[in-house]
């Protein structure tokens, strides 16, 4: 057995110097070199700075803009750091509600959001990605029934009539993989991006 | 429940029978030692990582040398993690500049990598820095994957070698199975996730200023290099807290696709290996139909479940099912199949939230690994964790007829039997036994996120994952805590190894004895009705020791749901 000594530390050393060091290293300079913005993480600049990533979601709040999904994300209490406060969009602290289906404080969160939202718009049913907080709470997308179902609002909003809005948010339309894989979506960031650039015409 | 959803079921399901026989052809030709397409590249590297490390890779060992091998390699890992944890903030590669991880953080972590379980009790990134995801998990996810596999592959020995003393050699089966499978798999598998938008780089956390004004700090790193290796070693830690959640460790419905492919890959080749090593590819058949069995089921109420929604849903003209906890991309089909998939094999990686499914929705990961994780299962763990139910089953069939049971022309006698027995009660033993310490002992209590039933499966979940070596969690709960870490650490390490040592002892067994030919009295064991016999033993073995457990958390929460309580 003591002859298992010297493999056990010598071979566990080199085979960590491989898949520790050298394996994410060169393929951190091989994706690097192959798919340089994606290996930034896709972000998205404007002049000249960073506004955000094309996959992160991000919190919007203003009228004049379609809004994401409710997240749950949390950051560390800035008046007491061993409590956490809500944070929505907190890209360095992903995580999700948990609150499981007997759970009274979701009930309440879904009842009031629901509300909110038939009051903004009576004439659709409310979907149900627009009351639910995504599993990572940085969802980038949301599913094209909820960007249709926020039209009125930025309309109003913005002053602009709906059918145009119903083309962008069409063209914004992410299909599924080969027609089958995924779901349908939209993504909130770019088609803001793309509300913003039509009203600047 | 829609077409389109089936359809990317059946697609799946489609995708592993088809790959299940070429990567099975080249796994043997690997752990037989034998020249592949790969060998003019790595046999050179191969040969030198041998000569400086003292290994004669033509000297084979005894079961017992093979199993002692194997725990030193992990006494090493275990230093190396919590070494490197502790330490983190002096060492590079810390562009956040976290700080050292504690005590009892690092314990758990360092055991969760170790064995596989990668339970996520650090917050990827918040608590830990680039050089401690390489270095110590990273590293770790490819040497625990290799160490399952050469496990399952020296119990595949056992039965396929006659009259013999070892039953091969620990340091060769891990270095090629690290070499030839697992390293240029996830070259190729690296560049394919970037190429979806997974980052890969070693910079700073990025600040941007979002669209209404407000300040964004988004967490990047060398993502892609780990999830490859995380996916296809059935690891399951992930770089980030959210996990396959965060669209940046599965951005597409494609990257979701290829990473439950990954999963389930190798542990359902190992059956193929297992079938050409013994001598007849149609006893993999068998064991790849038991499994197919139990993950069709598993996989039809869960999606039928997350479709049809709560009940607080539907009270407010909510349609589309339950997508508390999931993402746009993945839909509901995707995140069901996925949360199946990572709990019938023993990765724990989750792209939606467990702890919001529906009650049944949520119960079937919980049987998965209740079972053991034999669908499929871990690499290398969930082929020698089936194996022991077989040798159970064939002893049960053995005495309905009063014969000496026999499989793959080994007779299975006390010996084997106990053993098999032994391994399988560790299950319910750091299961049921923790969980009623946990829902008693009140600091333990106290981290509870949701009241009621759901509470408790927050718990019993905990520890199913972790005896389980799962590693996925109703993550409500709030694990890092000092009883949590402590007790957690303790199911992961008694799940793995108390399991290992009377597998390899089987091995070690079954290798010594005379191999014989079948008669007209052998039970033949690629037919329906030994599909049959498995998939009823493991139900009824599953069944009778977790259905109390099962009735007083998600069972009773689903009746509560539909009589309308909350809580």
């Amino acid at each position: 057995m003591l002859r298992e000594i010297r493999p056990a530390i010598v071979l566990l050393l080199v085979l960590t110097a491989i898949t520790g060091l050298a394996y994410p290293l060169a393929m951190t300079g091989i994706a690097g070199a192959i798919f340089p913005a994606k290996a930034q993480g896709s972000l998205i600049e404007k002049d000249g700075k960073v506004i955000g990533s094309a996959l992160i979601g991000q919190e919007f709040k203003d009228d004049k803009y379609f809004h994401g999904r409710p997240s749950a994300t949390l950051a560390p209490d800035p008046n007491d750091s061993t409590k956490t406060v809500s944070a929505p969009y907190n890209a360095a602290n992903s995580g999700g509600s948990n609150l499981g289906p007997t759970s009274k404080a979701l009930a309440d969160r879904l009842k009031e959001d629901v509300d909110k939202l038939k009051a903004e718009n009576p004439n659709a049913p409310v979907p149900v990605d627009l009351v639910t907080t995504s599993a990572s709470g940085l969802d980038p997308d949301i599913s094209p029934e909820a960007a249709q179902f926020q039209v009125p609002r930025v309309a109003k909003a913005r002053n602009i009539p709906e059918e145009s809005l119903k083309t962008l948010v069409a063209a914004n339309t992410e299909g599924r993989w080969l027609g089958l894989l995924g779901e349908p979506r939209v993504n909130v960031l770019a088609l803001n991006l793309a509300l913003d650039r039509a009203s600047a015409k | 429940m829609t077409v389109i959803g089936w359809l990317q079921i059946v697609l799946f399901c489609v995708v592993i029978v088809a790959l299940t026989k070429p990567l099975g052809y080249y796994m043997t030709r690997v752990f037989n030692g034998e020249k592949t397409f790969l060998s003019p590249v790595l046999r050179p590297i191969e040969a030198g990582i041998y000569w400086i490390s003292g290994v004669d890779e033509k000297r084979e060992q005894h079961w017992l040398t093979y199993t002692v091998a194997m725990l030193l390699f992990h006494v090493g890992g275990f230093l190396i993690i919590y070494g490197v944890m502790r330490l983190q903030a002096v060492l590079p590669f810390n562009p956040a500049g976290q700080v050292a991880v504690a005590e009892d953080l690092s314990f758990n972590t360092a055991i969760s990598f170790i064995t596989n379980t990668n339970w996520q009790n650090y917050g990827g990134e918040s608590t830990i820095s680039y050089l401690v995801q390489m270095v110590g998990l990273t590293h770790q996810n490819f040497l625990s994957a290799a160490t399952g596999i050469a496990l399952a592959v020296a119990l595949i020995r056992g039965f396929s070698r006659a009259s013999m003393r070892t039953v091969g050699n620990f340091w060769v089966d891990v270095t090629r199975c690290t070499l030839y499978v697992l390293l240029p798999i996830c070259v190729v598998y690296t560049l394919f996730l970037v190429s979806q938008g997974m980052p890969q780089t070693l910079g700073d956390y990025v600040d941007a200023t979002t669209l209404e004004g407000a300040k964004q700090t988004i967490a990047v790193g060398p993502v892609a290099s780990q999830v490859a290796i995380k996916m296809l070693g059935t690891n399951g830690g992930g770089f980030f807290n959210a996990n396959a959640a965060h669209p940046f460790e599965n951005p597409t419905a494609l990257s979701n696709f290829v990473q439950m492919l990954s999963i389930f890959a190798l542990g359902a080749a190992l059956t193929n290996v297992f079938g050409r090593m013994v001598g007849n590819q149609r006893q993999g058949w068998a064991i790849l139909a038991v499994m197919g069995v139990l993950f069709i089921a598993g996989v039809t109420v869960t999606y039928w479940a997350e479709a049809s929604g709560t009940s607080t849903l539907q009270a407010l003209g909510l349609t589309g099912g339950n997508m508390e906890g999931k993402e746009v991309r993945f839909g509901i089909v995707a995140s069901s199949l996925f949360a199946v998939i990572t709990t019938a094999a023993s990765c724990g990686a989750v792209n939606a939230m467990h702890d919001s499914f529906t009650a049944l929705g949520g119960m079937i990961p919980l049987i998965n690994i209740e079972l053991g994780e034999i669908i499929v299962g871990g690499v290398g763990a969930g082929m020698y964790g089936m194996l022991l139910f077989v040798i159970l089953a064939i002893f049960v069939a053995g005495l309905m007829v009063g014969r000496t049971p026999e499989y793959v022309g080994k007779k299975i006698e006390a010996r084997e039997v106990k053993m098999a027995m032994l391994a399988i009660l560790v299950l319910p033993l750091m299961i049921l036994g923790w969980t009623a310490v946990g829902v008693v002992y009140p600091a333990a209590v106290a981290s509870m996120a949701n009241a009621g039933p759901h509470g408790f499966t927050e718990v019993l979940y905990a520890y199913t994952s972790g005896t389980g070596n799962n590693g996925s969690a109703f993550a409500g709960l709030t694990g890092n805590t000092f009883f949590y870490n402590l007790t957690l650490g303790c199911a992961m390490f008694v799940g793995r190894f108390f399991m290992i040592v009377p597998a390899m002892a089987i091995a070690g067994s079954l290798a010594g004895k005379k191999s014989i030919p079948p008669s007209m009295g052998t039970f033949p064991t690629t037919g329906g009705l030994f599909v049959g016999l498995v998939v009823g033993v493991i139900l009824i073995m599953g069944g009778l020791t977790f259905f109390p457990a099962l009735a007083l958390g998600p069972i009773v929460e689903h009746l509560a749901m539909n009589a309308g309580n909350l809580f």
